[in-house]
């Protein structure tokens, strides 16, 4: 990404980052909060992300369902996300109709309804959408690994939330959390596009610059370095596959181990991108995990990621199999390549070959104006957006040393969770 | 739209198009606002080919095409394509083998000269046959435990009766069980050849340099294939409620698709179609249907409709993710609000908002080389006039809520849908 990116705070804290592009008359719009399910405390689990829901219900100005013809009818494209450190709501639009955008995102920062009627309408809709999670063996595994994972941080939970939590928590407590979290201060807006910068600052200056801040950093939330034991949990369902994920304990965004990890990663189980919407991948096919596992029939697939985090959060391994095969036999050619690593079996072309692959991912999501807002609104929610413009100059930083270090240091099979997903049916397994 | 972008959206005075001698169509659109390229090419060699008895060989052919070349063995192959941070992929759909490709615009000869070995000199090795065999099992089981999937099968089966498109392209786990390396060599001696195929290159690469690339990689290839698919036979669509379901254990959640045969590509019935069917489950938060069965019933997290279209094909299909229990007041609302819409035209603030959403959405559904390519596939796949595009805001402003209403009452009728769901709950068979 090239250094045009510009930075506006206003007096009460918002940070409002902009991103000229004229090569279409569009606009992408993205507000972002500092609130996720890393947020939540027992009892609460899935509230950041049922407030987001609640955040399409309307406000006095804009009433449910007109909010959504008022983008929709320009053509837009809007939705929102939550995820461990962060809620997000974003608009992509055609350039000359993009004031609703903007109005809208700063009416609902302060002025949504959270009826009660409409609460009790979005409670079985989310109920709906943990369900349809539930039918997936990952989405099992993956809580099981977590819960594992972390003793006392809230990234133990799933951004979902629990069952029981979504069948109890008030309409109340939802808006509790939305007026706790949602204020200028605790929130960057995003956008990149077809727009003059100066013209945008004022407008949004204009909008957002009556809204009181707020103290967001009442809670304090505790980072949770090491996983302290081996760890090994095993999930059973129906199916006549296996799932085997290693997770270990990942350095936070903002750590320059953080980098060192992505480049091992990408020599274990190929190459991974930021970008959420399009661009595309690189395949994996020579990666040492591929080769070792899927080249020799130990496993049918191999996947691996970091996620960019607040906090130290987790390095995943992922590979599928069939019952037919033996779990532990994959889990030790995993171990076996981390070994290499570790005992300095690496060469400058795949350290150079990672780097070119992080290039060209890059090149492929700076092609839409959607990506590049994201980028900018997403990690100002774990670093600031420098990140991403040094993202790629800090990967090539990256030495055989550093990798060295970050494999002995972050990838001990003594500290880490194995989760095995296994087929009930498979009972010799 | 302002004249400034009118480049933007591709027409005949900015693609470029010729034809090599074998009678491969190469089409180019040049985009230097990121530094890559983009590649999608059909040529025959679809899963309307499979014999009767071996459905799944086309997908399975395809899927070896990335398994190394005669020259260029598996590892070197992915060696080449990963350390360049390219990327290529072979795929099967119901009329055509695909091939997709991206790379950085420095390495488009790579991507060229891969893309045609791989056509034209796969090696389809034993080895890679086998591996890729217990892949495509591995990936049909856990197909087969999906419910959505399950429940998609069971749509297409009953409403393509004795039509390709009612098997799934990627076969059955017996099917791909029973495929030796011979049937895929003959697959691809018969069916793949030059003859009728587009290639489509946009990125930061000029119109002469595809030619050049194109002519050097490809026009060699001579081969001639014939046989065509046995997708003739148009099967009649439902007079009645065909209803089925499958159970699916350890599952939270149903997935459900209603549908009905709908408009080809081609028929004067698609744009009003294409345009009702937004109003219908697009719209918004999902339409009509999206805002009876989630916003004001609270029934599932996504309710909404979907129209695709072939050259001789079309279907209308309506789908929701609900919990058991509510699985049957969902298919009567869906199909009231069916019986409504072709009862009564669409109001006019319906038919304006939708208008001015399809217009307004259309360029950004161009704003990355993938978009781009897409868009003009589609249009010399279907013979659409290069200024498809350019045109498409006045072909959407000129239909009226009749001609919606009167299009629709051809193909939908709330009496007459194929209900397929999978999940919790017995079997209907």
């Amino acid at each position: 990404m090239n250094s045009t990116i510009k930075k506006h705070v206003l007096e009460n804290g918002l940070t409002i980052l902009t991103k000229e592009i004229h090569h279409a008359p569009i606009i992408s719009h993205w507000s972002w909060f500092r609130v996720g399910s890393r947020n939540e405390v027992v009892g609460k689990t899935g509230i950041s992300h049922w407030v987001e829901h609640m955040q399409f219900k309307g406000t006095p100005k804009y009433p449910i369902h007109v909010l959504d013809a008022e983008i929709s009818k320009v053509g837009g494209y809007w939705n929102a996300m939550t995820y461990l450190d962060w809620t997000t709501y974003y608009e992509t639009l055609p350039s000359d109709n993009a004031e609703i955008a903007f109005d809208l995102e700063a009416d609902r920062m302060i002025n949504s309804v959270f009826d009660k009627k409409e609460t009790e309408l979005e409670r079985t809709v989310v109920i709906s959408e943990r369900e349809g999670n539930e039918n997936e063996p990952m989405f099992k595994l993956g809580e099981a690994i977590r819960v594992a994972a972390f003793e006392k941080h809230p990234y133990a939970q799933e951004v979902i939330g629990e069952m029981k939590d979504l069948r109890t928590i008030s309409r109340d407590d939802l808006y509790t959390h939305y007026q706790e979290y949602y204020s200028p201060g605790n929130a960057v807006i995003a956008v990149a596009g077809d727009f003059k910068t100066e013209e945008l600052i004022e407008n949004l200056t204009n909008k957002y610059q009556q809204i009181e801040n707020k103290d967001t950093t009442l809670h304090i939330i505790q980072p949770e370095d090491d996983i302290k034991t081996k760890k090994e949990v095993t999930v059973e369902g129906p199916g006549d596959t296996v799932y085997i994920q290693v997770s270990y304990r990942a350095p936070k965004a903002a750590d320059e181990d953080f980098f060192s990890l992505m480049v091992v990663d990408s020599l274990l189980t190929g190459p991974s991108s930021f970008s959420m919407f399009g661009g595309g991948n690189i395949s994996n096919k020579t990666s040492r995990l591929y080769q070792k596992l899927v080249e020799t029939d130990l496993s049918v697939g191999i996947s691996g990621g970091l996620q960019a985090t607040i906090d130290p959060y987790l390095y995943d391994i992922l590979a599928v199999t069939s019952p037919e095969k033996n779990a532990q036999l994959v889990i030790k050619a995993i171990d076996e390549e981390i070994d290499r690593i570790q005992n300095k079996s690496i060469s400058q072309p795949e350290i150079d070959r990672a780097i070119k692959q992080a290039k060209a991912l890059f090149a492929y999501g700076s092609e839409s104006i959607t990506n590049q807002a994201f980028w900018m609104g997403y990690s100002s929610m774990f670093a600031d957006h420098t990140w991403f413009d040094a993202y790629i100059s800090n990967l090539e930083k990256v030495t055989m040393e550093r990798m060295v270090s970050a494999a002995q240091k972050y990838l001990d099979p003594n500290h880490r969770v194995v989760g095995i997903y296994r087929p009930t049916q498979k009972e010799n397994f | 739209m302002e004249n400034k972008y009118k480049n933007n959206i591709p027409g005949p005075e900015t693609i470029s198009s010729f034809e090599l001698d074998n009678g491969t169509t190469v089409l180019s659109f040049s985009n230097f606002n990121s530094a890559s390229i983009n590649m999608i090419g059909i040529l025959s060699g679809g899963g309307n080919l499979d014999p009767a008895d071996k459905t799944g060989l086309a997908h399975f052919t395809a899927s070896l095409l990335s398994r190394g070349t005669n020259d260029l063995p598996f590892a070197d192959f992915h060696n080449q394509l990963e350390s360049a941070g390219a990327n290529l992929v072979f795929s099967c759909g119901s009329q055509h083998a695909w091939f997709r490709g991206k790379a950085l615009s420095e390495d488009a000869d790579l991507l060229f000269r891969l893309a045609s070995d791989s056509l034209q000199n796969p090696s389809f090795g034993n080895e890679y046959v086998e591996r890729l065999r217990n892949q495509l099992i591995a990936g049909l089981t856990i197909r087969d435990q999906d419910t959505s999937e399950v429940a998609s099968m069971l749509q297409d089966k009953y409403l393509f009766p004795g039509h390709p498109f009612g098997l799934p392209i990627d076969g059955y786990i017996e099917t791909i069980k029973s495929i030796n390396r011979s049937d895929i060599q003959q697959f691809h001696q018969k069916h793949y050849g030059p003859s009728d195929m587009i290639i489509v290159v946009v990125g930061a690469i000029n119109k002469q340099e595809i030619r050049s690339l194109a002519e050097k990689y490809f026009s060699s290839w001579k081969t001639i294939v014939s046989q065509k698919g046995n997708d003739s036979l148009i099967p009649s669509p439902p007079t009645n409620i065909i209803r089925k379901h499958k159970y699916l254990e350890g599952k939270s959640q149903v997935d459900l698709l209603m549908g009905c045969l709908g408009p080809t590509r081609t028929s004067p019935d698609f744009l009003p179609i294409y345009l009702g069917n937004n109003i219908l489950g697009q719209f918004g938060m999902m339409g009509r249907i999206g805002k009876i069965v989630r916003s004001k019933s609270g029934l599932a997290y996504y309710a909404t409709s979907s129209i695709s279209a072939w050259s001789n094909l079309g279907s209308w299909e309506f789908s929701a993710g609900v919990n058991p229990e509510n699985l049957k007041k969902t298919i009567g609302l869906i199909r009231k609000e069916i019986k409504t819409f072709v009862k009564s035209p669409v109001t006019s603030d319906e038919l304006e908002n939708s208008k001015s959403h399809l217009i307004g959405r259309m360029p950004m559904s161009m704003e990355s080389n993938a978009g781009l390519a897409n868009a003009i596939l589609t249009m010399q796949r279907f013979g659409l006039d290069f200024n498809y595009y350019q045109k498409y805001a006045e072909s959407i402003e000129k239909i009226t809520a009749d001609q919606i209403l009167s299009a629709s009452q051809k193909y939908l009728h709330p009496d007459h849908l194929v209900i397929t769901s999978a999940g919790p709950g017995e079997d209907i068979n």
